[in-house]
């Protein structure tokens, strides 16, 4: 049986759920009120609103928490940090972060130093933990804040962020956690985790592009970056993207455990075959994954060979080797966790999603072995 | 991001593999990425007592272009004169194939350094057997 075409490349973006289509489209043709605006189609869209604010709170057990809604995660994370940065700099400036962040993490991280912050780059260990000794040493009495995330968006490690936010707790420090890749998908408490700032975003969980969030503890003291009319409690102006937040909103509803069970069977299904392939290797935990991640290395492989490979056989996967990069050095997750040169090369990611099968992921598995052996024969390493 | 010419070289290299009793080989690493070629060429003369490329085979490891300009790269060389094959160019790679990405032009000096890294083998190769040879007479 072949399958027409597959996609697993679910941490890159997802298909839009039928049922989130259908809510947002009611938004845009009848429901499509300015939520400021004060005569009826106003409200309603304010209605709305609320409506799915509550639904997305609850998913995380937001109580002391306010969400603001962005256009995504990576403006959630640079009003996490810029905002934090610029509002606290008195207080002090310091931050201290990861080296495996996303790159609107590292780069706001870059941008705040040039303006005279001082940041932190903790390393991890070579499955891409970071050391929780390491980050209580490094915190000063100047930091102001930590930005770890939940799980990495390349190789699929869990950060403890329960014990990473009692560690900022108790030395006082604002925690905040990029969950665009886990939310829905990994248990999140706020109250519990101790985190005081979640990053979170739809696209990846089947809603509509264009949407994020940022939960912030009231107590927390942060700037907007986007200045206007004031909404989003004065933190986002902007008019509210009503059709969108919807769909959002929809879409955390739909997430549920036994979608989360099937990806973890399916990821566990494929790097069992992976690995049975020679000079393969997975990268990131075998245990403490995000439940959709798969991320391999082929010894002597390089990856855009391998990746247009598979799309020609209809998968759909993604790759971060050198000579896919726009600045043809490998990718700085890799880097971090010490990867040796000849896999780096050779590195391969399958995020799957809910629509993805059993029967998709032998094919997978099937046109994996039958690429990698053709790019083998015509390479000058042997094995 | 790749054309036609491209992909088909790419999926279906042409002169891959090796020569076991090559009169020269090269190889090559690109700088930037990391990645390896390896060709083997034969030489012969002609009727007209050039010496030809009489057979060529390559070995890469690398991207999509790395793999295509090697494929296109020996299939140019393959039964030029040696001195011809020295003149082939980067640009006439990349125009056989069509044209290839701007950020993706560099993967064809791998291809053509180790095209030129056998030649030169070849021709050192000669001096020295040359030499052998003198020295026997003597
Ligand atoms: S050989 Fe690495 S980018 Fe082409």
């Amino acid at each position: 049986m072949k399958p027409d075409r597959i996609y697993m490349d679910n941490a890159a973006t997802t298909r839009v759920d039928p049922d989130v289509v259908k809510a947002m489209t009611l938004h845009f043709s009848e429901g499509f009120g300015n939520s400021s605006s004060l005569h009826s189609f106003g409200s309603d869209a304010g209605r709305a609103l609320s409506k799915s604010r509550e639904t997305i709170s609850r998913r995380v057990k937001a109580r002391d928490h306010r969400l603001v809604f962005t256009s995504g995660g990576t403006e959630s994370n640079n009003l996490a940090l810029k905002g934090i940065a610029f509002a606290n700099r008195k207080r002090g400036k310091h931050i201290i972060t990861s080296s495996i962040e996303h790159d609107c993490v590292l780069n706001s991280c870059k941008w705040l130093e040039k303006q005279g912050f001082d940041v932190t780059y903790l390393p991890v260990d070579s499955e891409g933990f970071v050391d929780l000794g390491g980050l209580e040493n490094a915190i000063r009495r100047d930091t102001i804040l930590v930005s770890i995330m939940h799980a990495n968006n390349e190789i699929g490690t869990m950060e403890p962020i329960g014990e990473i936010g009692r560690i900022c707790s108790d030395h006082d420090v604002w925690f905040h956690t990029d969950a665009c890749q886990s939310f829905t998908k990994a248990e999140i408490n706020l109250e519990k985790q101790n985190i005081d700032l979640l990053t979170i975003n739809s696209h990846k969980i089947c809603g509509p592009k264009g949407v994020g969030g940022l939960f912030i503890r009231r107590d927390v003291a942060i700037d907007p970056i986007m200045h206007g009319g004031g909404q989003g409690s004065g933190l986002r102006s902007g008019t509210v993207n009503i059709p969108g937040i919807v769909g959002f909103a929809k879409a955390v509803e739909i997430m549920n455990d036994s979608r989360v069970e099937h990806m973890t069977r399916l990821r566990d299904m494929l790097i069992k075959g992976v690995l049975d392939i020679d000079g393969s290797r997975l990268n990131g935990p075998m245990r403490k994954r995000l439940c959709n991640n798969a991320h391999f290395s082929f010894r002597h492989i390089e990856g855009e060979s391998l990746i247009v490979r598979l799309d020609l056989k209809g998968i759909a996967a993604s790759t971060g080797s050198a000579c896919s990069s726009g600045s043809l050095e490998p990718g700085h997750v890799l880097t971090a966790i010490g990867l040796e040169p000849e896999y780096t090369n050779g590195s391969v990611r399958m995020s799957l999603g809910r629509e993805n099968t059993k029967d998709e992921i032998g094919y997978a598995l099937e046109a994996l072995n039958e690429s990698v052996d053709i790019l083998r024969r015509i390479s000058p390493f042997k094995n | 991001m790749y054309n036609e010419t491209v992909m088909e070289h790419f999926m279906r290299p042409r002169n891959t593999g090796e020569i076991t009793d090559a009169d020269g080989i090269g190889k090559a690493r690109n700088p930037v990425c990391g990645d390896v070629m390896h060709i083997f060429i034969s030489v012969n003369k002609n009727n007209a007592g050039e010496e030809i490329i009489s057979d060529i085979r390559f070995q890469t490891f690398g991207c999509v272009a790395a793999i295509a300009t090697s494929s296109m790269t020996t299939e140019l060389a393959k039964k030029k004169s040696l001195d011809d094959a020295l003149k082939i160019t980067r640009d006439d790679v990349a125009r056989a194939l069509g044209g290839l990405p701007p950020i993706k032009m560099h993967c064809s000096n791998l291809a053509l350094g180790a095209l030129h890294a056998a030649i030169n083998d070849y021709h050192e190769k000669q001096k020295q057997s040359k030499g052998n040879a003198q020295a026997g007479t003597l």
